[in-house]
């Protein structure tokens, strides 16, 4: 029942992930960041089997860092969604596949423009401009498709968020220990 | 005789430190025809010299000196044409590649070191001869925009605004150091390009069955093409320079002498 949610601004992406690491019947930790910063303008959220989440983040992360360092270049988000994408989708038809669903927001500061891209353990990817996994979907599309607009500004895009998180304590069932939030701008990654 | 001991091998140093075997395929690399690159503001332009000429070789069909390697590139060989299509279908591969797992055109340079990885490995991995070709590489990207490499068969490579290499590959490179002009267009470019090349070859006029030319730049869109001219658009060009034949009487005597 991890939450995690994004929906880009007109020069941003705002990520919310739930702070709760739970196993069985028990919470973990209140704390837990379901984040990798995996290029310096790109942010993957990760929900699904505890261990192949944090497994297979950090495994992209390394390989995107890797390019970096060799090419001395940045991967756009695109193209680190492409690259993930394969990832899963050769993940998909191994002996045991990588569980996991990811959110990627990036900023790609050559064309200037915000990306946020849905995907999923079977390898699906869509481009959005809001998207969430889980349970969480089903409480916040909702408000997202009423309220978000094309362009809207970044505390507009604060305030939207602040919606869908209201709206998850008020009707998910268990706790998620509130969430932490990530933009996701020119200036790279910062928390707040 | 005192270099003889070090020749049959690439991985071997020779005691000035030398490796032999890369030398010999630089030497065998300036015996073969010219290839000029011209990097202009709004594009590139590759010319290359052919050597095999004959009144019953396919026009159209064989390319010699000039191969597409991806969408936003191109390259001009010199050295043995073999060994180049060996290089080219590897470049073409790993372009593929790069573009099926990132869904992006591949960097220039990241194709051009790794096509100078593969034959650097030439000149260290023991019992093989290294690639005797010489690359000049025209491409586009959305980083640096137009860029012009050249490498070596040791595995060198570098940028330049123009170069050239093959025969006489000295000749053209002081008469390119001379007229190239900083900011020049892609026009310009083609004219220092052809009349660099045509002081370099032996003949006094050039044809379309003689020389090969390619340019890449944007068109009215803004998308960048890379286009390798057809005889008949060569021979257009030839003739707008003044470097083409004088007339068909000429062909004439020149086919039956």
């Amino acid at each position: 029942m991890d939450v995690i949610i994004g929906l880009t601004t007109k020069d941003a992406v705002i990520v919310a992930t739930s702070m709760a690491a739970v196993r069985g019947v028990s919470i973990l930790k209140s704390d837990d960041d379901k984040t990798r910063v995996v290029a310096p303008h790109t942010l993957v959220a990760y929900t699904g089997e505890p261990g192949d989440t944090v497994q297979f983040a950090e495994y992209v992360q390394a390989n995107i860092q890797l390019h970096g360092m060799r090419n001395e270049t940045e991967l756009s988000p695109p193209a680190i969604t492409s690259f993930v994408r394969s990832e899963l989708a050769k993940s998909l038809r191994s002996r045991k596949p990588y569980q996991v669903n990811i959110l990627i927001a990036g900023y790609d500061t050559a064309t200037e423009k915000p990306y946020l891209y849905w995907v999923d353990y079977l390898a699906s990817s869509a481009q959005l401009p809001y998207a969430a996994h889980g349970y969480a979907a089903y409480y916040t599309l909702s408000l997202l498709d009423r309220w978000h607009k094309k362009d809207i500004s970044l505390d507009e895009g604060m305030k939207i968020m602040e919606m869908c998180v209201t709206e998850l304590r008020t009707r998910l069932p268990i706790d998620f220990k509130g969430v932490q939030i990530k933009i996701i701008d020119r200036d790279g990654v910062r928390t707040v | 005789m005192g270099s003889r001991r070090y020749d049959s091998r690439t991985t071997i140093f020779s005691p000035e430190g030398r490796l032999y075997q890369v030398e010999y395929a630089l030497e065998a690399i300036s015996h073969a025809g010219t290839s000029i690159g011209v990097l202009a503001k709004d594009g590139i332009v590759l010319a290359a010299e052919r050597k095999v000429t004959s009144k019953l070789l396919e026009q159209d069909t064989s390319a010699e000196k000039l191969y597409t390697i991806n969408n936003n590139m191109i390259c001009a060989v010199a050295g043995l044409t073999s060994d180049a299509s060996i290089l080219v279908n590897y470049a073409r591969v790993y372009a593929q590649d790069y573009l099926r797992l990132y869904n992006e055109d591949i960097p220039c340079e990241q194709l051009v070191r790794r096509l100078c990885d593969l034959k650097q490995g030439y000149t260290q991995h023991g019992g093989l001869r290294p690639f005797g070709v010489s690359f000049i590489y025209a491409g586009y990207d959305s980083r640096y925009e137009f860029q012009l490499y050249q490498s070596n068969p040791s595995g060198n490579y570098g940028g330049w605004k123009a170069t050239s290499v093959g025969a006489n590959n000295a000749t053209a490179q002081t008469l390119l150091k001379q007229d190239y002009k900083e900011d020049c267009t892609l026009a310009e470019a083609c004219e220092l390009a052809i009349k660099v090349l045509s002081k370099t070859m032996d003949a006094p006029t050039l044809t379309s069955e003689k020389v090969e030319f390619a340019t890449v730049g944007k068109d009215k869109e803004g998308n960048v093409y890379c286009h390798l001219l057809k005889p008949s658009e060569i021979d257009a060009l030839l003739k707008k320079f003044g470097l083409a034949k004088k007339s068909e009487d000429d062909e004439e005597q020149q086919g039956t002498a």
